[in-house]
């Protein structure tokens, strides 16, 4: 045998091999969102495919509106192009009652599905059938200035009432000095200022429906709330506040801009961050809001993975979901990065671990944040819908966002509350009816 | 002879013009300058211009997310490509539209514009459906990629979406050329395609050249389809910069460095080409 005809048959053996390797490994596609604990778990990834090297993962990172357009285009014609998707709470009850999700009721027994906390698990559900796994889970609570707190002689107490709120955001007013009472979103959309708005609104006795589907704008508990709303941002907010999101909002608190900033709970993680905020040690935590009618004015959102009913490789990327939110992962990050990085929100036994109470000064009270909402009984009087900021209904982001349009307006100064309101109203009236749900 | 322009005058219009080129550059320079700031200043009110730390820690991060050559290659390929099918395309069509009319080109001229006035998210579905089924029916067959998200598909639909354009521009550059020398080259015993291709083009290079650099711009920059229909394999640099937006937290450094990243091969062309360019896009328009 020649040397050459022995090459060409070790190559053949070789590229063989190759051949079945690449025969037996599945590919799975997952798309995601560009969040540090979503970069995070792409960096660690290595540690699932080392232990399951018949397994190869795809990432696509999209922006989160392109991400629910391209998912819901792929899904709704059966694509079939991603295996594991980000989506969040307002999705997973739609998409799952759709059939569009891969029910998620056969996880191993060591994923202890129990330990997920009952209000994200339940606004992952359908009919009791979980559709998505969280991957990190936020409600909403005050983040306030300790030192501005105690110069105007006040305290903050644990599960503060919307009146103090106002008193407080008055006293630490202070425009001449660059700090402004309180910062709250403004910039429209169903997911930005309509979902502070949303859950402000039910801490107020407001709803977005009655049990009849018939829309509520032209409530008293609505006009309460806006008027509230605008009277507290007017005063005692940031100029141009029609145009601050969450992350407008982050960046003025963290330049010790702001008094007080009612958001997401995840956010105490960035303004306690000595590199990047220059009030990290001057931070406190309280519960939302409330009016004393026993619903509190906080969120609650956990950004999940689920598996497309069109993906072809539905175990592989079970066993990747399965890992991602396990508690395994959690202790890898911790190993890795510290326990102040690991994903929040999501499971008890976190909560209940010292190391990471001792790192996570705030995860007492996102816990209490978290276990307050309820997103199957989100209002003061009974709806037909689940969701705390948001109704899950497809036709929610669209009529959000017309609305969330009307309540920006009346925060830039462009139309009165009352205008705003009866605005709401009548887009609201007419989407339902043009989707059926009232005559 | 030159007319003379007073001093006074020439020195307005020059400033005028500087205005002009710098509003309009202005977007681009803080962009970049915005790639080259921590986070936090990004977002810093007042604004900060030049006066910061400089850094290319926001490249590095791009770059360690998502590799910027993968998306690169797939940008050249697809907007070179679908250029020259075009390309291949349009020359014939627009030879036969400038040079033997008949009684319906000019409708037909106008019917191809149409096509461009619907809005693309109209025909999204049919078409993800489309490349779905050549999925089933060719790529799980015969391994030859041409469904979604693949190069074959992307190349078709952006060689579609510009073909109007490109025949548009083609055509009113033909229509410069007089036909007496296309004649006399047909005397001369020139067939069809000699014809075309070597008296009509060489003589049109000038405004193949900038429809050909339009095109290519335009293919660069096209983000609703290289979006919606491409997820790793094919996907662009237009993919590319739309993960870096983010939800939660500070990104606008990052989104510039990615977004700086993703224009510079496109400007670089642009300027080594702008003198074709411009006499192109002037082509016959002074007479």
């Amino acid at each position: 045998m020649t040397s050459m005809t022995r090459a060409l048959l070790g190559a053949t053996a070789l590229c063989a091999c190759g051949l079945a390797a690449a025969a037996q490994q599945t590919t799975i596609t997952i798309a995601t969102v560009n969040n540090g604990d979503m970069i995070r778990m792409q960096g660690l990834s290595d540690v699932f495919t080392e232990a399951h090297p018949d397994i190869a993962l795809e990432w696509v990172t999209l922006e989160e509106n392109v991400l629910r357009q391209n998912v819901t285009t792929d899904i709704a014609t059966g694509g079939g192009q991603y295996d594991v998707i980000t989506i969040g709470t307002y999705e997973v009850p739609i998409w799952g009652r759709q059939g569009w999700l891969v029910p998620l009721d056969d996880l191993p027994a060591d994923y202890d599905v129990d330990d997920l906390l009952p209000p994200i698990r339940a606004g992952l559900s359908v009919d009791g059938t979980l559709y998505a796994v969280p991957f990190y889970g936020e409600s909403s609570f005050v983040m306030y200035r300790t030192d501005l707190m105690e110069a105007a002689g006040l305290q903050m107490p644990e599960a503060p009432t919307w009146d103090f709120i106002r008193e407080a955001a008055a006293a630490m007013n202070n425009p001449e000095a660059g700090v402004h009472g309180i910062c709250l979103r403004g910039k429209p959309g169903w997911g930005e200022n309509m979902a502070f708005l949303t859950a402000m609104a039910n801490s107020f006795g407001a709803r977005w429906f009655d049990e009849n589907w018939q829309p509520q704008f032209d409530s008293e508990a609505w006009a309460n709330t806006i008027n509230f709303y605008l009277d507290l941002m007017n005063n005692y907010g940031p100029p141009g506040a029609s145009a601050n999101g969450f992350n407008e909002n982050l960046t003025l608190f963290q330049q010790g801009k702001c008094g007080m900033w009612i958001d997401a709970t995840v956010a105490a993680s960035f303004v306690t961050d000595p590199n990047n905020s220059t009030v990290a040690d001057k931070v406190g935590f309280a519960l939302a809001p409330d009016n004393g009618l026993g619903k509190r004015g906080n969120w609650l959102w956990a950004w999940s993975l689920a598996i497309p009913a069109s993906s072809d490789a539905v175990d592989a990327a079970k066993t990747f979901i399965a890992w991602a939110t396990s508690k395994d992962y959690t202790e890898l990050v911790a190993e890795r990065e510290g326990w102040a990085n690991v994903p929040p929100g999501t499971r008890t036994s976190l909560y209940e671990n010292p190391a990471y109470l001792e790192a996570a000064p705030f995860a007492q009270m996102t816990l209490d944040a978290i276990n307050s909402a309820d997103p199957n009984a989100p209002t003061v009087d009974p709806v037909p819908y689940t969701g705390v900021q948001f109704v899950a209904i497809p036709e929610f982001q669209g009529i959000g966002t017309s609305v969330g349009q009307e309540f920006a307006a009346a925060l830039a100064g462009q139309k009165t509350a009352e205008e705003a309101l009866a605005a709401a109203q009548e887009i609201a009236t007419r989407e339902m009816r043009a989707a059926g749900y009232i005559q | 002879m030159a007319r003379a322009v007073p001093p006074a005058r020439k020195a307005l219009t020059t400033a005028l013009a500087w205005a002009v080129g710098l509003l309009l550059f202005f977007p681009i320079l803080w962009t970049v300058l915005t790639s080259f700031k921590p986070e936090p200043v990004a977002v810093a009110s007042p604004p900060v211009f030049l006066d910061f730390d400089w850094t290319l820690r926001n490249y590095q991060d791009v770059q360690r997310q998502r590799d910027y050559f993968d998306y690169f290659q797939n940008s050249v390929i697809l907007s070179l490509g679908s250029t020259i099918l075009a390309l291949l395309i349009a020359i014939p069509a627009a030879w036969s539209m400038a040079f033997v009319p008949g009684r319906r080109t000019k409708d037909l001229l106008m019917w191809m514009l149409s096509t461009k006035m619907m809005p693309a998210v109209g025909v999204l579905v049919p078409i993800y459906l489309i490349l779905k089924w050549l999925d089933d029916m060719i790529t799980r067959r015969t391994g030859i990629d041409v469904g979604l998200d693949s190069h074959v598909a992307l190349l078709v639909i952006l060689t579609l979406i510009n073909l109007p354009i490109v025949i548009w521009m083609l055509y009113t550059y033909f229509r410069e050329i007089p036909g007496e020398i296309l004649e006399a080259a047909r005397m001369d015993g020139a067939t069809l395609r000699d014809e075309i291709l070597w008296i009509l083009t060489p003589m049109a290079l000038p405004g193949i050249a900038s429809t050909f650099l339009l095109n290519v711009i335009l293919a660069w920059n096209e983000a609703f389809w290289t979006i919606n229909l491409t997820v790793t394999d094919a996907a662009p640099l237009s993919k590319f910069i739309t993960g870096f937006s983010s939800p939660q937290g500070l990104f606008y450094a990052k989104l510039s460095a990615a977004s700086t990243l993703a224009i510079a091969p496109i400007l670089v062309l642009g300027w080594f080409s702008q003198r074709q360019l411009v006499r192109g896009l002037t082509f016959g328009a002074v007479k």
